[in-house]
């Protein structure tokens, strides 16, 4: 069956088909979320290892709490914890946790790639938890569960995404994404973090340096947050940032009337985002968080809960096929 | 390995006076369907709950709440299973807790969908009670489960497949049993 996965590690390489069996296994996860009794047996007696070798809350929080409803244990690595700091490399923390058997691995790395360099390693599936600035898959499928619930459709969507995109996973899980479904997606932010590149990431792409013109026409908006950890040349002033992009209620205006607004977290308010904006009906940014459960449950069933022949899923293999 | 058409087990007509009977013995047995929630086992349990809500609702003139349950996330083979199920959703519009509730599937075999469905809806809250209809009852369980409402009771051997076919689903109206031949 081709629409079958054994890892997820990036959006860009699936197909329209793949995404939205994706989003329809979430539904039923999405109702889950409303349960009184939030603990499936299904994932009884697998192990989930978290290598998170970068800082992450959120994230973290929503593999471990997604694992624990399907009624998985998880392995909890933290980028602060000792072995990271002593200067173990990334092959050797991935094979050690290996020798205590885990059923898959969610990695977040700061190095783009380092999901699919583990993926090669292991014998079990790997899930990109984000890897540097290239993607980070969930959060882009999670986006567009919300895009899609509060649309009814992914397709012809007109998309604007403001900010730092060039060190943004977000941002290129969400143009690929979006892309394979028609949509035409404006970027908008300062110009050293705008290069004219990124309009090749996928068709339909454009830049548009005015956020005031990105706005126009706009029924998904969505506002990124100032990444000071991966940016390493000098950036710009922050009262300069709120003057001309922060995501304003009378800029919200220029959009069209529904048009919903999301954010991926952690949200600075009073500096990409008005308070006023992020509180408004308009705002999914808790849907976002729901959805995020819902989407990491379903795909840690896809991968996880299935045969346990590893010869079965190369066959299955996504990738294999691509 | 071919599957054939052993023989025909009911017809349409048969299969709509069954569930009439059903219907009757569901309301005398319930004393009163005020409590009743009916709950479909995916998929072919759904229209047939579907029909018995209708046919009890029309003789106890109250209207009776119909939920459909998927089993998938709580069956008991999912490592053993090929190829990997797909979810889908369960929807029952109605609080569980308290009430007088009836799984409905069209097959009762080993009792494991069975037990799966309860663990689905101990999810849900509390039922005041769960009682379980079924189109046929063809034996081999391998669960302690029982049916409080059996259409057909037939005996089968472990080849033999028996395939509930509706006009909901499958565009014709029969129960056939089938058998696999080398």
């Amino acid at each position: 069956m081709s629409h079958r996965f054994h890892h997820l590690l990036a959006i860009e390489p699936l197909s329209r088909e793949q995404i939205t069996f994706l989003l329809d296994q979430a539904k039923p996860f999405q109702e889950f979320q409303r349960y009184p009794l939030k603990k499936l047996a299904t994932l009884r007696g697998k192990t989930i290892a978290l290598s998170f070798f970068e800082n992450s809350t959120r994230t973290r929080i929503s593999f471990a709490t997604a694992a624990a409803r399907m009624g998985a244990d998880t392995m909890n690595l933290q980028a602060e914890s000792s072995s990271l700091k002593k200067g173990e490399s990334l092959l050797d923390t991935i094979h050690t946790l290996e020798a205590m058997k885990p059923d898959a691995f969610v990695i977040r790395h700061s190095s783009s790639g380092a999901a699919e360099f583990v993926s090669r390693r292991v014998d079990v599936p790997v899930i990109n938890a984000g890897d540097g600035t290239h993607e980070h898959p969930t959060q882009g499928l999670l986006d567009a569960l919300t895009i899609r619930d509060r649309r009814g459709q992914l397709d012809g969507c007109k998309i604007t995404i403001i900010g730092d995109i060039l060190h943004s996973r977000v941002a290129r899980s969400n143009i690929h994404l979006l892309a394979k479904f028609g949509a035409l997606i404006t970027l908008c932010g300062p110009a050293m973090w705008l290069p004219r590149e990124l309009e090749c990431l996928a068709p339909n792409v454009r830049r548009v340096p005015v956020l005031e013109d990105a706005l126009d026409g706009a029924d998904v908006i969505m506002a990124l947050r100032i990444q000071q950890e991966r940016i390493h040349e000098p950036s710009l002033p922050a009262d300069e940032y709120i003057l001309r992009y922060q995501l304003t209620p009378a800029r919200l205006r220029l959009a069209r009337p529904d048009a919903i607004v999301l954010h991926p977290g952690p949200m600075i308010r009073g500096l990409e985002i008005d308070p006023a904006v992020a509180d408004s009906s308009q705002s999914c940014v808790l849907e976002q968080v729901t959805n995020g459960l819902a989407i990491r449950m379903a795909i840690l069933f896809e991968l996880v809960a299935g045969s346990s022949d590893p010869q079965e899923h190369v066959k299955d293999s996504a990738h294999a096929s691509d | 390995m071919r599957v054939i058409e052993k023989r025909q087990l009911m017809s349409a007509d048969e299969i709509r006076r069954t569930l009439d009977r059903l219907a009757h013995e569901i309301v005398e047995k319930t004393g009163g369907a005020k409590d009743l929630g009916l709950i479909g086992v995916r998929r072919r349990g759904i229209p047939l709950a579907q029909r018995l809500a209708n046919a009890i609702g029309a003789s106890s003139k109250v209207e009776i709440p119909v939920g459909t349950l998927d089993i998938t996330l709580y069956r008991d083979d999912l490592s053993t299973v090929a190829p990997q199920p797909v979810v889908q959703s369960s929807e029952i519009p109605f609080p569980v807790d308290d009430r007088d509730l009836l799984l409905v599937d069209d097959v009762l075999y080993t009792g494991r969908t069975v037990r799966a469905a309860m663990n689905g809806l101990f999810d849900l809250g509390r039922p005041r009670r769960i009682r379980l209809c079924v189109l046929v009852d063809r034996g081999h369980r391998e669960l302690p489960v029982e049916a409080s409402f059996i259409g057909r009771t037939v005996e089968t051997t472990d080849t033999e497949i028996i395939e509930v076919r509706l006009n909901e689903i499958d565009r014709e109206e029969r129960v056939v049993i089938m058998d696999r031949v080398d």
